[in-house]
């Protein structure tokens, strides 16, 4: 567990160090997730160590979103003065997302080269 | 006695155990709740959790730094839970390479369409430009859209419930827009219900799809 946590701080340091030295706008763990990813894409998976660990980890993952979540409770004022374009935008967006990916999906499927496969 | 337990508050609202132990106990009873409804997206533990303690917090007149002073210890697990991510990403992605093609097409459009669209709204009811920022990544998993949100110049708390609120009008709405739509392939339903609202509509679309198979642990939420 302490090797295979020491490895995620290492790929997050990685990706913090890489991120903000080259002023890439991407957050440093995201980037220290796709390290990782590639790595396990290089090794063939992950050992058994990690992936206990992570699970772990990721069970509780909502857990984790708590006390940033919470900070919302300084900004209540910003939802009181603008709940209608966040609702508004929240609903719009979720419908259009679906739509659209979902008739994306529909017309790739349906392409000649993929049809062999879709089924 | 009064004395000695305002001494015995004084105390508590210094040291970060409080702020620790409080964050443990909302999210276990409003996981518990989540639970009791048979995991029913509208009873979100995060969403719960959160509620009480903003209540709580303010009922005691506690400042959200003093409470983050104890809570930080949660909140940097996020870090290296992000990271490994990429073990789930792994997994999912060999499964996901034999339709390729409709799931990078589908990505694409989607993840496109997600952003533009909650910006575009936003502006166009006047919205403030850092609340413009803190939707644009509202389709992602929370971890990530808050990361995100920070980098852009958006308020990653006011990002986090964006977050869960979409996942929740997916987890709920999804089928009756995918119903219309006449549309029946599982394999679509699924991926689109995860572009639009990540792993909150996922969780709940394997258990409208296939009740018989065990539910996929998948964190992302």
């Amino acid at each position: 567990m302490l090797s295979a946590l020491t490895q995620l701080l290492i790929f997050q340091l990685a990706g913090e160090v890489i991120a903000r030295g080259l002023a890439l706008p991407i957050p440093g763990p995201v980037l220290g997730m796709l390290f990782l990813f590639v790595a396990l894409l290089i090794k063939g998976g992950p050992g058994e160590n990690l992936q206990t660990t992570s699970q772990n980890l990721l069970q509780h993952l909502s857990l984790l979103f708590v006390p940033a979540g919470t900070g919302i409770m300084v900004h209540l004022h910003r939802v009181s003065d603008e709940w209608l374009p966040l609702l508004a935008s929240l609903l719009v967006s979720t419908l259009a997302t679906l739509i659209v990916t979902a008739l994306v999906m529909k017309l790739c499927q349906r392409s000649p080269a993929a049809s062999g496969e879709a089924s | 006695m009064t004395q000695e337990i305002s001494q015995i508050w004084v105390y508590l609202s210094a040291s970060p155990l409080l702020g620790l132990t409080v964050t443990l106990l909302a999210y276990q009873g409003a996981f518990a709740i989540y639970q009791r409804t048979g995991n029913n997206p509208l009873a979100n533990p995060v969403l719960i959790a959160v509620s009480v303690l903003v209540l709580f917090l303010t009922l005691t007149g506690t400042t959200y730094e003093t409470y983050f002073a104890g809570a930080q210890f949660v909140h940097f697990l996020l870090g290296p839970a992000t990271v490994a991510l990429a073990i789930p990403l792994y997994t999912q992605f060999r499964r996901v390479r034999s339709m390729l093609l409709p799931v990078v097409a589908g990505l694409l459009a989607g993840s496109l369409t997600a952003i533009v669209s909650a910006v575009l709204v936003a502006r166009l009811l006047g919205a403030s430009t850092s609340t413009q920022l803190s939707l644009a990544p509202k389709s992602v998993t929370t971890p990530i859209a808050m990361g995100i949100a920070e980098r852009i110049g958006g308020i990653p708390s006011l990002t986090a419930v964006l977050v869960i609120v979409t996942g929740i009008l997916g987890a709920v709405g999804a089928r009756y827009v995918f119903d219309a739509m006449k549309l029946r392939d599982p394999a679509i339903r699924g991926f689109a219900i995860g572009i639009a609202s990540h792993g909150i509509g996922t969780a709940r679309a394997f258990r409208s799809t296939n009740r018989a198979a065990p539910l996929p642990r998948w964190p992302w939420a």
